[in-house]
């Protein structure tokens, strides 16, 4: 009879407008890896936040080990035995490993006792640390270790780890699993938020999922199937969308030994990139977050320069123009920082459109801006992109980060370019922005465009480009037609195995 | 507890509202301190504020002041401003104000004493440049070395003022002067003089510049596509640099262009109302104008605005030493005072207050 | 053996006098500005630290106690500079040229009564037996107080933010405020603290100046010791023993001049009395060169708790 750890009843919390979480019961017993389920905006990392002290419920209670628990600060939770690892590190990369776990530590011990702890525990666990080195040198793996490690230091009952799997290949997954049964085994209950429905049946014991606020379901992963644990999530039965046969027309765009030098100490650079890209492919471009993927679009976009003849579009070398050359020549670009980068959060949706359209969409007379047909160019992307804003005045930062995205990819499409490069479409988007945002990628390509996708997400890659290659540490590997592709193989083009068969290469 | 709250949107009626009441709270902050001083604060606001524009006794030859104090400050200003907008921090617009100044001076001095229409406008030229060239000095260093433009600009002050004292007492030094330092008085030598345009008005050609400026840069800012290039590159960097903004371009431009007005306004001061180069020529516009521009909230109406009533605190503290021996270092402290206030009130155009200690 | 007049080690001793004010003021501004915060406000608090030094000093006969004082006059000082950027979010720029301003014009109004009196200064303060030793006696050894206590709060704010835990946060605080928050860290609280430390120094440097240096009080006597202490935290990459070195390079650069101009060098007095910017300008210029290494990431960034 398994024991019961954390006992949840009925937890309710609700903001202005919204019910975050409504009457919501389960219970993790010890030893157990227990899955959250949901979509984005089903309220997982609300119920998380009231586990871990963050937030305080309006309603229900929690037991922990029998007796009441009721956080009220991160601290409190931690004292009581709740561990968590966030999405988001909080890390200090001119920083040590050392330093930053202790900084991450209520109770941090003197210095040569803390870098002996972190050698020992980090190696017994399968995810060795050297404590003297500066965070900022890390991989994104890595430094998922050191915040792991900053957990597992004080011992606790219960890790939560929210979308663990993010940053990692599929052989740091793996690796990452090792550790988490290792965990399981010696008695330590983990509570696993993902969306990744294929691991959740490989590690998770129990799975709760949550819709709307709601939990709908409480089910073991390893005999339920992928698809009926979607549709739990989603509330209905979907299908993929189903890619139209396309005409592929002449090369559009063509990279050739790109190479670049990063100037930032913490950045990738760029070794011998080459590929291609037809009239209405779509080429999807995976691998992990900070492999060189932010580096590979400045290239792209012209915020930074190469060799002339490394990138050329249509017969033109473009390689040392600039981002508004580019986009007179039709190569228009959507970087993966929303807010900031792609759109100025203080500016309106209007002045928005000027940082990219101003000059393809003729906003511009002799210098000065056109505001009315600026107006009319913003109505029409708010209108054909279904963007849900009071206004073309609004600013863009108070846009929800879905209505901001379909903005973003919006204003781009609508300036009907001949290659549009895009990274990380549907980041931190709510699913039916993201089906809707895919939707008209897929459209641009069947209008002739060509298309190239930076994305983190296989699945959305795998639904919908044509040809697929991974990006790791700055080096691409070779391209292959997306329907011949097997899960271990693209595990290893994104772990750095390339060429791994020449067979099918493009 | 006591705690601010983003707005969704930014007030625009605080955004106008809030440089009055800064106004109104350096008044009162003001009002306590002469008090503290041993003067009737009512009365010492009065002189300040009131008499210069308005009593009979000092009007006449206090309001044509204003705009004489409130030219350079504005013009200097709304060049600040531009940059200010994008991040740029042009500290040392006093220095470029003295080169300007030395430049436009030596160019009349140059070809002292023929009379020509044409000297005038050389001497525009040669101010601007003057003050364009010791701004660059920071642009280069920025761009090329990533060298932080605070700190040179400022340095770049000081040595400003050592050429000015070697010019003033060297090169420039007018020989029929009895051997005191100083160069030849500007305002004998009718080519270089920058009269008054209507007479008593105090709207000399520094004064019609401004006006110019500030039209110009309202509708750059507003209307133009390097206008927007500033502020975006101010808002968001990286959104700047893909929208394919060069920052070289961009710190180039914004330091010349208020290295240039700054030049102007120190050659229109010295072939003006100042009359030679000396060696104390520079009285602090150049720093004041920092004030006028935050002061304006970086919009070139509001510069305008908070030029002359900069301008007008100059001027009535004047008065208020003349008339009340209030110290000259009040009136410092109490510009000092305004900029803090404004400052303060600013939070309000995105936040409110918010009491209690609700989650 | 004298060099052009000079006498070297006359030189070395009033190049640390010269150097301390800038020091004291420096190293209070690393500790700021490797919180994460810039505070341009520096020749305020330090002016500001002079006038009340100075009148404390001649009230009360007692310069230790207007040293006091001015450390204290800082503090708070700086306490409007700490609320008007932290809790009203203001610009950082803005509000330190303006805290400059309002130290000037306080300072000017205090003092105005106070021109032309003489100070009691502090007395010089010979470490025994190491003051006697030929040449680095008097060199090194034989300064007033400040001048030990200016060295000793370096050698404290690197063991402090080297090895302490308080250390360990204040330059995690400085480096991503975000992530200090979300473990649960006091930022604003520690930049406060970081703030006021630093305009207790400058209030002491400040403070140096009338009571040592000079010893008098004129308005404006700081003569952009301020600015100078702020390039020197930018050329000792925010690294407390190379501040030492740079307040030192440009005392030593200040008093040669002014010696060269006394020794009647033939070289024009104002290039010379240029001389110290141009330098400190050429210098920064190769720092930034060099990439502009260990600036705290989040300094002069502005730090929204959100929750």
């Amino acid at each position: 009879m398994p024991e019961s750890l954390l006992e949840i009843t009925g937890l309710t919390k609700a903001y202005p407008g919204v019910v975050a979480n409504n009457d919501v019961s389960f219970t993790i017993n010890k030893g157990e890896v227990h899955a959250l389920l949901g979509e984005n905006g089903a309220g997982k990392s609300t119920l998380v936040k009231m586990i871990y002290g963050l937030v305080n419920p309006d309603a229900g209670e929690m037991r922990l080990n029998g007796t009441s628990f009721a956080p009220d600060s991160p601290n409190r939770a931690r004292a009581s035995g709740v561990a968590m690892v966030f999405q988001h590190f909080s890390l200090f990369d001119a920083l040590s490993v050392a330093e930053n776990i202790a900084l991450g530590m209520d109770n941090a011990p003197a210095p040569r006792e803390l870098a002996k702890s972190i050698e020992d525990v980090s190696h017994a666990y399968g995810l060795p640390l050297e404590p003297k080195r500066i965070v900022g040198t890390l991989s994104a793996g890595e430094r998922q270790r050191v915040e792991i490690i900053r957990c597992l230091l004080q011992n606790p009952k219960l890790l939560i780890m929210d979308e663990p799997t993010s940053v990692l290949t599929p052989q740091e997954v793996e690796i990452l699993f090792q550790t988490l049964r290792q965990l399981k085994a010696e008695g330590t209950s983990i509570l696993y938020i993902s969306h990744k429905l294929e691991e959740i049946r490989a590690l998770c014991d129990t799975a709760t999922i949550l819709r709307h606020g709601e939990k709908v379901a409480t089910c073991i992963p390893a005999s339920t199937t992928a698809r009926d644990m979607a549709e739990m999530m989603v509330g209905a039965s979907f299908s993929n969308p189903v890619k139209a046969q396309r005409e592929i027309g002449e090369t559009l765009l063509q990279v050739d030994n790109l190479r670049s030098q990063s100037a930032d100490p913490f950045g990738t650079s760029l070794r011998a990139i080459s590929f291609e890209v037809k009239a209405g492919e779509i080429l999807g471009i995976g691998g992990v977050a900070g492999n060189g993927q932010d580096e590979l679009l400045a290239a792209l976009s012209g915020e930074m320069r190469t060799g002339a003849d490394t990138i050329r579009l249509k017969r033109h070398a473009i390689g040392r123009l600039g981002p508004n050359k580019r986009r007179e020549l039709g190569l228009l670009s959507a970087p993966e920082e929303r807010l900031g980068h792609a759109a100025a959060p203080g500016m309106s949706l209007k002045e928005n459109s000027v940082v990219t359209a101003a000059r393809r969409m003729g906003l511009l007379n002799s210098g000065f801006i056109n505001w009315s047909t600026t107006e009319q160019f913003t109505q029409q992307v708010i209108a054909d992109f279904d963007v849900r804003t009071p206004g073309t005045h609004t600013p863009a930062g108070s846009l929800s980060g879905g209505n901001l995205q379909k903005f973003v990819v919006g204003r781009e499409v609508s300036q009907q370019p001949e290659v549009l490069v895009i990274n990380q479409p549907t980041w931190g988007v709510d699913a039916a922005a993201a089906a809707s945002i895919r939707q008209k990628l897929l459209d641009l390509a069947d209008n002739g465009a060509g298309v190239i996708v930076i994305s983190q997400d296989l699945d959305e890659l795998l639904e919908i480009s044509d040809y697929f290659c991974a990006l790791n540490e700055g080096t691409l590997s070779a391209t292959y037609p997306t329907a011949e592709l097997e899960l271990d193989q693209i595990g290893l083009m994104m772990g750095g195995s390339h060429g791994a068969g020449q067979e099918g290469a493009q | 507890m006591i705690r601010f709250e983003k707005r969704l949107n930014p007030s625009r009626a605080t955004t106008i509202l809030t440089p009055f009441i800064a106004v109104l709270l350096t008044m009162i902050a003001g009002g306590i301190m002469f008090a503290a001083l041993g003067k009737d604060p009512v009365e010492a606001i009065r002189i300040i504020f009131w008499d210069p524009l308005f009593d009979p006794n000092f009007a006449d030859y206090s309001r044509p002041q204003l705009l004489v104090k409130a030219g350079p400050l504005i013009l200097i200003a709304i060049g600040l401003s531009v940059g200010f907008r994008a991040g740029i921090w042009n500290i040392g617009a006093e220095g470029q104000y003295i080169m300007g100044a030395i430049f436009g001076a030596a160019t009349a001095l140059a070809v002292y004493p023929i009379e020509s229409p044409l000297i005038f406008p050389a001497m525009v030229i040669a101010g601007a440049l003057g003050g364009w060239l010791w701004a660059m000095i920071p642009a280069i260093l920025r761009t090329k070395f990533k060298t932080n433009e605070i700190l040179v600009s400022l340095m770049l002050v000081y040595v400003a003022e050592s050429i000015l004292a070697s010019v003033a007492q060297g090169v420039l030094k007018n020989p029929d002067g009895y051997g005191f330092p100083g160069s030849r008085n500007l305002q004998q030598y009718p080519s270089a003089f920058n009269e008054e345009v209507f007479a008593n008005s105090g709207m000399h050609w520094g004064v019609i510049t401004a006006f110019i400026a500030v039209i110009f840069t309202y509708v750059m800012m507003t209307r133009h596509i390097r206008g927007f290039e500033v502020r975006l590159m101010g808002e968001a960097p990286k959104a700047a640099r893909f929208a394919g903004v060069s920052t070289t371009r961009l710190v180039v431009f914004c330091l010349g262009f208020s290295g240039a007005l700054a030049g102007l306004a120190g050659m229109f001061e010295v072939s003006g109302p100042s009359g030679q180069i000396t060696i104390d020529f520079n009285t602090g516009y150049g720093f004041t104008a920092i004030i006028v521009a935050f002061l304006g909230r970086l919009h070139p109406i509001g510069i305008l605005l908070a030029g002359l009533l900069m301008a007008l605190t100059y001027i009535g503290g004047e008065l208020a030493q003349l008339m009340l021996g209030l110290p000259g270092a009040s009136i410092q402290l109490f510009q000092g005072m305004l900029l803090l206030f404004l400052l303060a009130t600013d939070i309000f155009t995105n936040y409110r207050l918010r009491l209690g200690g609700a989650h | 053996m004298n060099l052009l007049g000079i006498d070297p080690i006359l030189l070395i001793a009033s190049l640390m006098v010269s150097a301390t004010p800038i020091l004291l003021a420096a190293i209070g501004e690393t500790v700021v500005e490797k919180s994460g915060v810039l505070n341009l406000g520096v020749e305020g608090m330090m002016i500001v630290g002079a006038v009340v030094g100075f009148i404390t000093a001649v009230n009360t006969e007692n310069p230790l106690l207007g040293f006091l004082t001015a450390a204290i006059a800082g503090a708070l000082l700086s306490t409007i500079f700490a609320t008007l950027v932290l809790y009203f979010k203001s610009n950082q720029v803005a509000t330190g040229l303006g805290l400059t301003l309002v130290g000037l014009g306080v300072s000017a109004l205090l003092g105005k009564p106070y021109e032309g009196i003489k100070s009691p200064t502090i007395k010089s303060f010979e470490i025994p037996m190491l003051s006697d030793i030929p040449v680095l006696g008097p060199m090194l050894f034989s300064h007033d107080l400040m001048v030990y206590i200016s060295i000793l709060i370096v050698a404290l704010v690197w063991y402090t933010l080297k090895y302490t835990r308080f250390g360990l946060i204040l330059r995690a605080v400085g480096e991503n405020h975000d992530a200090a928050h979300a473990l649960g860290y006091k930022v604003i609280r520690i930049r406060f603290m970081a703030i006021m430390f630093g305009g207790a120094c400058a209030g002491l440097g400040g403070a140096y100046i009338s009571l040592a240096r000079v010893p008098q009080w004129t308005e404006g006597m700081t003569a952009g010791a301020g600015w100078i202490a702020l390039a020197i935290v930018v050329f000792a990459s925010w690294k407390p023993w190379r501040t030492l070195i740079g307040a030192y390079l440009f005392g030593g650069i200040t008093v040669l001049q002014l010696n060269l101009q006394a020794a009647g060098v033939a070289i024009p007095v104002e290039y010379l009395s240029m001389s110290p910017f141009l330098i400190t300008i050429a210098v920064l210029v190769i720092i930034s060169a060099r990439g502009n290494q260990g600036a705290p990431a989040s300094l002069g960034r502005l730090f929204h708790a959100s929750s």
